[in-house]
């Protein structure tokens, strides 16, 4: 530590050169930051996924409905703890759909199910109580200026009611929030009693979209999941059960080519940044080859030398990646607002942070250990001489 | 800028000539920092390239599927497939509107169709991926008459064939002519490979309409898709007021270009985004480098500019000396990140889930001459940028003291 000032005092030698580098360094892992935060946002199903619910679904394709009477003969199977179904309601809200996701669910066993969305007990019971009653994340709340007490207004894009309107309208009761990031993604969504739903819509009555499945050992969701599945086999509605983070990192894989497509660009960057930095610093101690050699000659060891030209790289790689990521955590706010909830919210997770410290020491490492390899090999006699 | 009165312009433009032709055969010598601004600009090139033709790619897609000259009819309230429904009775009585165009044989050139999404893995994975799967009629290839079948042959009425779309055969397994596939309760043969110019059908397994109901236990369509007997706003206009008086109907009518367009805007607009903040942040990052760089070609090169300023070149000659010299690395740079997006990308495939209609939907990168050129422009850019301030720093350097330090 005591040395930081003397590394500070190399490093901006040449004000401009390592400003310019720091400030490309900073772009670089801006990028890292954002970009890493989409994906994270795509992949942040899996992260707040439970290793203790599965989710069971039409064999064939999502979208096709089960019966919803298959409810209690999964609570039968062994290991089975808890059960919950949800419907796609297809919400269109003020004429634009999907501006937000609206399930179906029979209260009481939803919220069982996610004990991770916070709600008022009292809200839970007016929910539970009230057929046509509704729950909404609090940030969908907040986004639309909704009261509890209000009547929503949603129209569905799928389910008309019996008379063929498609207008359906629901008591809104309850807010529910989280505090962790990556559940908070999950509360962008309205919850409708179930009980007066499918008491009125046209079609698919007695179907659900999904079901829900807690278990009491996550150690068994593989047996669990096939006895679930063999239970419905050769039935008119089979399905199709696993964990819920397969379900989730199912989903993220769907993005596929464009995921390693972003994984690609992150590469050439830091290559591009390895490149430019490496030669920068390289001159930047071959400039110097007469202080380090002044150095050793009042005393400094090799090893010292050495340190403190990787230290230096240290120290660079360090104030880029750190004032680029401080970038990306500032500018991901204002990047939210813009998406207007079309996008799950963008957060730099703490796994972001490690990978680009990560990459900095990778980076400082590969920058810095040839010159400082060199600082070591120096001879006092030869440095000096060889500058007048 | 000061002009040392040595002649006429044309002395002062040889003068700019002769200092750049110096310092550009003077490169080989500084080999390493100019590579380094090679190698930094052609990366920053060959990805704004790439993510520009992904973008490109998608939108070119989006551009060839469907004609103005048809239209897509779904309940009304639904704007997407997925969620529509239309009913067998409903689809009978659309098909028969005047509107709609017959072919020769007076048959209507409409085609109710259904969509379900079946679970496909990719090439060499095992995650399943929603890839749609659509019930057409058999006069679909009349009705779409952008769809040829390229291999094998189309699928037989009533039999359980399907042909499969250029796009989706590349990218998920199990989809050659010939093999089979099982989707509910039954095998299905591939039978053919269909392309269609590009458009988002590719990325689609296409079968018998009746088949595909009963397979899939579906009492009706999803969606009609007609040729308009008359193409244009009135012709239009017509169909849609004879489905507003129809009470047995409550549709929703609009043309091809404009429901496909609907279909993308979320992926277009992540595509768009991802695309140009990507360069935009590359391309700010490579002009640090670069001015990094010229810096330090000007530092090494002090003594020699001075040595021409005393012997009393101008300050213009060296600015534009060392502009050129940036530009030239640049544009090397730019041409190479252009040639390797053109070899590594060009023509590639990528397919990845269209929010919109929760499927998978394939295109391919295409580098156009408008790309590369715009590449090409941004390395131009990044050089000018990167080669300004060093230039001025060189003509502004005091003479005795670069001589004296160099």
């Amino acid at each position: 530590m005591k040395y930081l000032p003397l590394l500070w005092a190399q490093l901006f030698r040449k004000k401009t050169r390592t400003v310019l580098t720091v400030l490309s360094v900073l772009v670089a892992f801006l990028l890292f930051g954002l970009l890493e935060a989409v994906q994270t946002a795509f992949e942040s199903g899996a992260d707040s996924a439970d290793a203790k619910r599965l989710l069971t679904t039409a064999r064939y394709s999502i979208i096709e409905p089960l019966p919803m009477s298959y409810a209690p003969r999964i609570e039968r199977v062994p290991g089975v703890v808890g059960v919950a179904y949800a419907d796609w309601f297809g919400a269109k809200y003020q004429n634009e759909s999907n501006a937000f996701a609206v399930f179906a669910v029979d209260p009481a066993r939803y919220l069982d199910m996610y004990p991770e969305f916070a709600i008022a007990p009292e809200q839970r019971a007016a929910f539970v109580k009230m057929r046509t009653g509704a729950v909404a994340g609090k940030i969908l709340a907040d986004r639309y200026g909704w009261k509890i007490g209000q009547k929503l207004p949603i129209a569905s894009e799928i389910h008309s009611k019996t008379d063929g309107s498609l207008d359906w309208e629901f008591d809104l009761v309850g807010l529910f929030d989280s505090d962790d990031p990556a559940v908070r993604a999950n509360t962008e969504v309205v919850l409708i009693n179930v009980a007066h739903f499918d008491e009125a819509r046209q079609v698919n009555r007695g179907k659900t979209g999904w079901y829900i499945v807690r278990i009491a050992d996550a150690e068994q969701a593989r047996p669990i999941s096939a006895d679930i599945d063999r239970m419905f086999a050769n039935s008119p509605d089979e399905t199709k059960t696993a964990p819920e983070k397969e379900f989730a990192l199912g989903f993220a894989k769907q993005i596929g080519d464009i995921g390693a497509l972003v994984t690609r660009i992150l590469f050439a960057v830091f290559f591009t940044i390895l490149i430019l930095t490496g030669n920068t610093m390289a001159q930047a101690i071959r400039e110097r080859v007469p202080e380090l050699a002044i150095l050793k000659t009042v005393g400094f060891s090799n090893a010292t030398v050495a340190a403190l030209v990787l230290g230096e790289a240290a120290l660079l790689l360090a104030l880029g990646a750190g004032l680029g990521m401080a970038a990306a955590v500032a500018l991901l706010p204002s990047l939210n607002g813009a998406t207007g909830g079309r996008f799950p919210p963008l957060f730099v997770s703490g796994v972001t942070w490690a990978w680009a410290a990560g990459v900095a020491t990778s980076l400082a490492l590969a920058i810095g250990l040839p010159p400082a390899l060199r600082a070591n090999r120096l001879r006092i006699v030869d440095a000096l001489a060889g500058h007048r | 800028m000061r002009w040392p009165g040595t002649g006429e312009p044309m002395t002062s433009l040889n003068q700019v000539v002769h200092v750049t032709l110096i310092n550009l055969r003077t490169i080989p010598q500084r080999l390493g920092t100019s590579l380094v601004i090679v190698i930094g600009i052609a990366g920053v090139v060959g990805v704004l390239v790439s993510v520009l033709a992904m973008g490109e790619g998608f939108r070119h897609t989006l551009a060839s599927t469907g004609r103005a000259t048809r239209v897509i009819m779904l309940r009304a309230g639904s704007d997407a497939e997925m969620t529509s429904g239309v009913a067998r009775d409903q689809a009978t009585v659309l098909a028969n509107l005047p509107g709609v165009a017959r072919d020769a044989t007076g048959r209507p050139l409409v085609s109710a169709e259904l969509v379900v999404m079946v679970d496909l893995p990719r090439h060499g994975q095992s995650d399943p991926n929603n890839v749609p799967f659509r019930g057409v009629q058999p006069i679909v290839f009349a009705v779409r008459d952008e769809v040829r079948v390229v291999e094998g042959r189309p699928f037989e009425r009533g039999l359980r064939e399907v042909i499969v779309g250029r796009k989706a055969a590349r990218t998920f397994a199990g989809l050659a002519v010939g093999s089979r596939i099982a989707f509910r309760d039954s095998d299905w043969t591939v039978v053919g490979t269909f392309e269609s110019g590009g458009d988002v059908h590719e990325s689609e397994i296409w079968a018998d309409a009746e088949v595909a109901l009963s397979a899939f236990r579906r009492t009706g369509f999803q969606s009609v898709t007609a040729a308009l007997a008359d193409p244009s706003a009135a012709g239009l206009a017509a169909l849609k007021e004879s489905i507003a008086r129809d009470r047995r109907l409550s549709i929703n009518v609009l043309r091809e270009p404009e429901y496909y367009a609907k279909q993308a805007s979320i992926l277009s607009r992540l595509i768009g985004v991802l695309g140009y903040s990507v360069a935009m942040f590359m391309a700010i990052g490579a002009t640090f480098g670069a001015l990094n760089c010229m810096y330090s070609a000007i530092a090494s090169r002090q003594t020699e500019i001075a040595t021409l300023r005393a012997i009393g070149f101008g300050g213009a000659p060296v600015v534009a000396s060392v502009m050129v010299e940036a530009i030239v690395l640049a544009l090397l740079g730019g041409v190479a990140g252009a040639a390797l997006a053109y070899v590594y990308c060009d023509g590639a495939s990528l397919s990845t889930l269209n929010f919109n209609t929760f499927s998978q939907v394939a295109f391919d990168f295409r580098v156009t001459r408008g790309l590369v050129a715009q590449g090409l422009a941004g390395a131009l850019v990044i050089g000018a940028a990167g080669g300004l301030l060093p230039a001025i720093r060189a003509a502004r350097l005091p003479v005795t003291a670069a001589l004296r330090t160099g």
